[in-house]
């Protein structure tokens, strides 16, 4: 690991003023991706900038009907707040999945959202929930949000500040754990939203999408049974030693199929 | 004797202390102006080098100093051993490549060390080392084991010509085929046996101190005689007294660990070279490029059987991919390792055997857990599935018509090997019951009314134990009555300071806490020490101690019998205490009385200090043997495998503390079962290891495995006195022949009969859909 300078800015605007000020600066949150890299030597900023101080980002309250979450919770504090697990179950679930327990007790869901792995479990969740990034700029819609592989919607000195979470009529999380990372080979959150049902997948492809031909035709028939022949086109998928294209797309339909039925 | 002698549940002495951070770790050592090394590592798997740059390096902040293989080479640095000798039948050598300590013109696998790096930090170490220019001339590379023992395959060793280093065979095929001509049934198998990484839990580290003459090192090794020779002689050019190898608490051998690694011969050359102290602490990443891998071989074999299932012919071909060298092991384990017990517990007369060791651009492969012992038994395991899948016969009477029996034994195999005792029967009995095999299809029945595939599986093992046939262990009984234990062996997990001392307070009646264990210091462990590997311990080591503990009741008799003013015939030892008519004296107050000439004897010497240097018969081992059973469950939409019960049946012998003996099955298990399940190394057509992390590395967790319930089938080993087997490679024997064959139970339907390990997922839901397309074509 090289040398940085370290930061704990106070404010979001703070830390977003010496984003702006250091070309070379990371923010950090969790720091559950950033200081492995560190430590591999395969990234070398020269200040971090820890948002750990930054009040009034962290934790879970009710808005109207929408569930707010800010930046720096904790995946651990996401799977136990009772708001969560009250209003939207599915989520709370989502966030037990994430990881091993250390993992869970230091990533935070801005951290996760803002690094956009593509088998990362929230970009499921936000976009299965069709949720709202708010930063310290503007707001952007979950669906808009995922870009690419590692690459999100956000400017070089936003800063995710929080997520708000329209609270569904019902939603669920189906995954399989990589053997080794735990992250997900393919996950897809199935939600019913008063705007309709949602259908978001991660793991699969090189960032969270929607399918919209699953979300047709649960909005008809909400039934496993609805969307057995709907297959995603493996050519768009992750196709790796641990899973190939074909297995995943596969894969995507066994779990939403196993998320509706769990209705029940 | 009481709650602390042999064979009782007594927890480890020693947990408090290492899970408490008191441990001593190399990690834990260093010395006042040490610098750090940091290693350039070559990106390619196979390159000529053109040239090395290392001026910028050189001048990078806190940089002491660079070097090359060129340099150790100019002071004399020798080559690594390579400690195995083979011929094919016409009497050609083995083909045996020299390793330098560093390479110089050519690296042979990603991960080979090019260059050293010394700077006062670690950082800086490390940041100097990628200003290291390397100038690589790429060359074809060879990535996988079939490749590498194909003719078309480009040699990477251009003088021997082709990468198989030799064709040994046990004798000649036709002799077998007159036997396996005459079966009435033949069946075939062909088994990847997957390559996987050890990784122990500490990352090998390294301190390496030239002082007055002499060098010290500090490294976790599992026993440190052999790596203070080998370092004495190669790199050193010392006697080997004038090096001192350390190896205090240790965080998992697993047999890769006791072996001369050129990082250590490069730290030790590094220290005297520049006159300070050098520190290397490997990370994770490294592990994955420079600890020796273990497993990888390709097996294709053949078995002959009569019209009542009786095998009359087994014939094996192994290829064995021992990466860009020779290790010190290397051929050796598929050959004596583990091909000498490939019948397993089979009575199978005639046997032919190939084995081909390979060469290929990766890292060289060793010893590890079981060390070509759980290749040979899933070999065997999976032979006797596919024969009883010919046969029609069910898979555990397959077995009981063709296992070794009681009656037989001593029972001499083909290879050689004399098996003293086993029940091998029983534990098959014993397994069975334990796993309800008799109620299992209604558990299937029921599986399959949720969607789920259930299977059952079970495997049979054996594995000769002992390893190298010397050992020393030494006793010293303080003035104060207590004992400390000078080991040969060495324990880096396996529990020795408890064991030990439940030994010494039953055959001294000194009391458990009061027994100290001093091991892995070359200076002061006994001349003939061997170490720990190979579940060699308790034979070796308890039955070392043993005899030295007779040798201090000997000795303390005399002194006793001086004390009491008694002849020494009419004294008697029993837990502590000397007797004689109505007198007695204890232990403790014969070790003071040992120390002060007024009560010795004449012609016996001051102190209570026996060693013991136990020589075996070099062919003479002892025999662990057992019966796994796992079931499990099949999600067949995606091909995921849920492990639900896990019996394990044992036979270690005399067991001398079953909470111990369960660590070790435990932990063999979990291994067994991540080599089968999880556990998956790639190297891609380049040579490039595709899965260098734990992000890509499937370890096993504990969520993968099921509870599981380890029962002794104890049958006592006959040619040691304390009647022990080995037990820290029976797990690793048993687990994954059990879990393939229960996976496959669980796919019968499919006409799936083998699935290569491991068994993840993707490749599980692959293997059905082939299945389900030949079906259906």
């Amino acid at each position: 690991m090289e040398n940085f300078a370290y930061h704990t800015p106070a404010s979001v605007a703070d830390a977003a003023k010496f984003l702006e000020a250091h070309e070379d600066a990371k923010l950090m949150s969790g720091g559950m991706t950033l200081l492995p890299t560190l430590k591999q030597r395969l990234a070398a900023p020269t200040d971090l900038i820890d948002l750990a101080k930054v009040p009034d980002i962290k934790g879970v309250c009710r808005d109207g009907d929408e569930l707010v979450i800010g930046a720096m919770t904790t995946h651990a504090d996401v799977h136990e707040n009772a708001l969560v697990r009250e209003l939207i179950p599915g989520l709370a679930s989502l966030a037990g999945q994430i990881g091993d327990p250390a993992v869970r007790h230091r990533g935070t869901i801005g951290g996760s959202c803002a690094n956009a792995d593509p088998a990362a479990d929230y970009p499921a969740g936000t976009v299965g929930l069709g949720a709202t990034f708010v930063t310290n700029k503007r707001k952007i819609a979950a669906d808009d949000f995922f870009v690419g592989l590692f690459e999100t919607a956000l400017e070089p000195s936003e800063i995710i500040v929080g997520v708000r979470f329209p609270i569904p009529v019902w939603s669920h999380y189906q995954k399989l754990r990589h053997p080794a990372s735990g992250y997900a080979v393919v996950g897809v959150f199935v939600a019913q939203t008063k705007a309709g049902v949602r259908v978001a997948v991660t793991g699969a492809g090189p960032s969270a999408f929607r399918i919209s031909a699953m979300e047709e035709a649960l909005a008809k028939d909400f039934s496993a049974k609805a969307i057995e022949n709907i297959k995603v086109d493996a050519g768009d998928l992750n196709n790796d030693i641990h899973a190939s294209a074909d297995y995943r797309a596969h894969v995507v339909t066994v779990l939403a199929k196993r998320a509706v039925a769990a209705k029940g | 004797m009481g709650q602390y002698g042999i064979g009782q549940p007594v927890r480890r002495k020693e947990d408090v202390r290492l899970l408490t951070g008191k441990g001593s770790y190399t990690d834990d050592v260093n010395f006042d102006g040490q610098v750090w090394a940091a290693f350039v590592r070559s990106p390619q798997a196979h390159a000529k080098i053109l040239s090395i740059d290392t001026a910028a390096a050189k001048a990078a902040p806190g940089v002491v100093g660079v070097f090359t293989g060129t340099d150790l080479k100019a002071d004399g640095v020798g080559t690594l051993i390579t400690d195995v000798e083979f011929k094919d039948l016409a009497g050609n050598e083995m083909f045996r490549p020299k390793r330098d300590f560093m390479t110089i013109d050519r690296v042979r696998f990603v991960g080979e060390m090019v260059a050293v790096v010394l700077a006062e930090t670690q950082a800086q170490a490390k940041a100097a080392a990628e200003l290291v220019m390397v100038d690589y001339d790429a060359l074809p590379a060879v990535g996988s084991t079939a490749f590498a023992a194909s003719p078309d395959s480009p040699a990477i060793w251009e003088q021997h010509g082709s990468n198989v280093g030799v064709h040994w065979e046990n004798r000649p095929e036709a002799e077998i085929e007159a036997h396996m001509a005459k079966a009435k049934t033949r069946v075939v198998v062909d088994i990847v046996n997957n390559r996987v990484v050890p990784n122990p839990m500490e990352p090998r580290c390294a301190v390496a101190n030239w002082a007055d003459g002499e060098l010290t090192i500090y490294a976790p090794t599992q026993g440190g005689r052999r790596i203070q020779q080998g370092l004495a002689k190669t790199v050193m050019n010392l006697p080997a007294d004038k090096v001192r190898v350390i190896s205090a608490d240790v965080g998992g051998g697993f047999g890769i660990r006791g072996k001369l690694y050129p990082e250590l011969g490069v730290v030790s050359w590094a220290t005297r070279k520049i006159g300070r102290p050098v520190k290397w602490r490997g990370d994770r990443s490294e592990t994955f490029v420079s600890d020796y891998h273990g497993r990888d071989q390709i097996n294709h074999a053949e078995l002959g059987l009569d019209a009542n299932g009786r095998v009359v012919a087994l014939k094996v071909w192994t290829i064995v991919n021992c990466g860009a060298y020779f290790a010190e092991n290397g051929p050796r384990l598929p050959i004596n390792g583990g091909g000498r017990i490939i019948p397993g517990v089979y009575d199978i007369e005639n046997f032919y055997f190939s084995v081909k060791p390979v060469l290929s651009n990766t890292v060289p492969t060793d010893t590890y857990r079981g060390a070509g012992r759980p290749e040979a038994n899933f070999l065997m395991e999976r032979l006797m599935d596919a024969a009883a899948d010919a046969t029609g016969l069910a898979r555990d009477e397959i077995r009981r018509r063709n296992v070794i029996r009681q009656d037989q034994m001593p029972y001499r195999t083909q290879m050689g090997m004399l098996i003293d005792s086993g029940d091998f029967i029983g534990n098959m009995d014993m397994a069975m019951k334990a796993a309800d095999w008799a109620g299992f299809e209604a558990r299937r029945a029921e599986s399959a009314k949720r969607g789920k595939l259930r299977g059952i599986g079970l495997s049979n093992f054996v594995e000769p134990s002992g390893g190298r046939p010397t050992e020393e262990m030494r006793i010293q009984v303080t003035p104060e009555g207590k004992a400390v234990v000078y080991a040969g062996t060495h324990s880096h997990g396996q529990g020795h300071e408890t064991v030990w001392a439940q030994l010494i307070q039953t055959f001294l009646g000194i009391p458990f806490e009061n027994v100290s264990l001093i091991q892995g210091d070359t200076k002061i462990m006994p001349k003939e020490a061997a170490g720990t590997f190979g579940s060699r311990s308790s034979w070796m080591g308890g039955v070392g101690l043993q005899r030295s503990a007779k040798r201090i009741v000997e000795k303390g008799t005399k002194i006793a019998a001086n004390l009491m003013q008694a002849e020494p015939e009419k004294v008697s030892f029993d837990a502590g205490v000397f007797s004689a008519g109505t007198s007695s004296v204890t232990m403790a107050e014969v070790a003071k009385a040992s120390y002060e000439l007024k009560n010795l004897p004449d012609g016996v010497e001051p102190g209570l200090d026996e060693s013991y240097f136990l020589k075996r018969d070099p062919e003479e081992f002892n025999y662990p043997n057992g019966t796994h059973v796992i079931e499990v469950e099949v999600d067949p939409d995606l091909g995921k495998i849920e492990m639900l019960n896990y019996i394990a049946v044992d036979d270690c012998g005399k067991v001398l503390n079953p909470f111990i003996v369960h660590g070790q099955v435990y932990g063999g298990v979990a291994q067994g079962i991540g080599q089968a399940m999880t556990e998956m190394t790639v190297y891609d057509d380049e040579g490039q290891l595709v899965t260098g992390s734990f992000m890509d590395y499937g370890m096993p967790r504990a969520h993968h495995l099921s509870m599981i319930d380890a029962l002794f089938n104890e049958v006592a080993c006959k040619t040691n006195d304390l009647g022990v087997k080995g037990a820290g490679e029976a797990g690793a024997c048993g687990a994954p022949g059990a879990f393939v064959s229960a996976v496959c139970d669980a796919l019968k339907d499919y006409g799936i009969r083998h699935i290569d390990m491991p068994l993840t997922p993707d490749r599980v839901w692959n293997t059905i859909q082939k299945a389900k397309a030949a079906t259906a074509a």
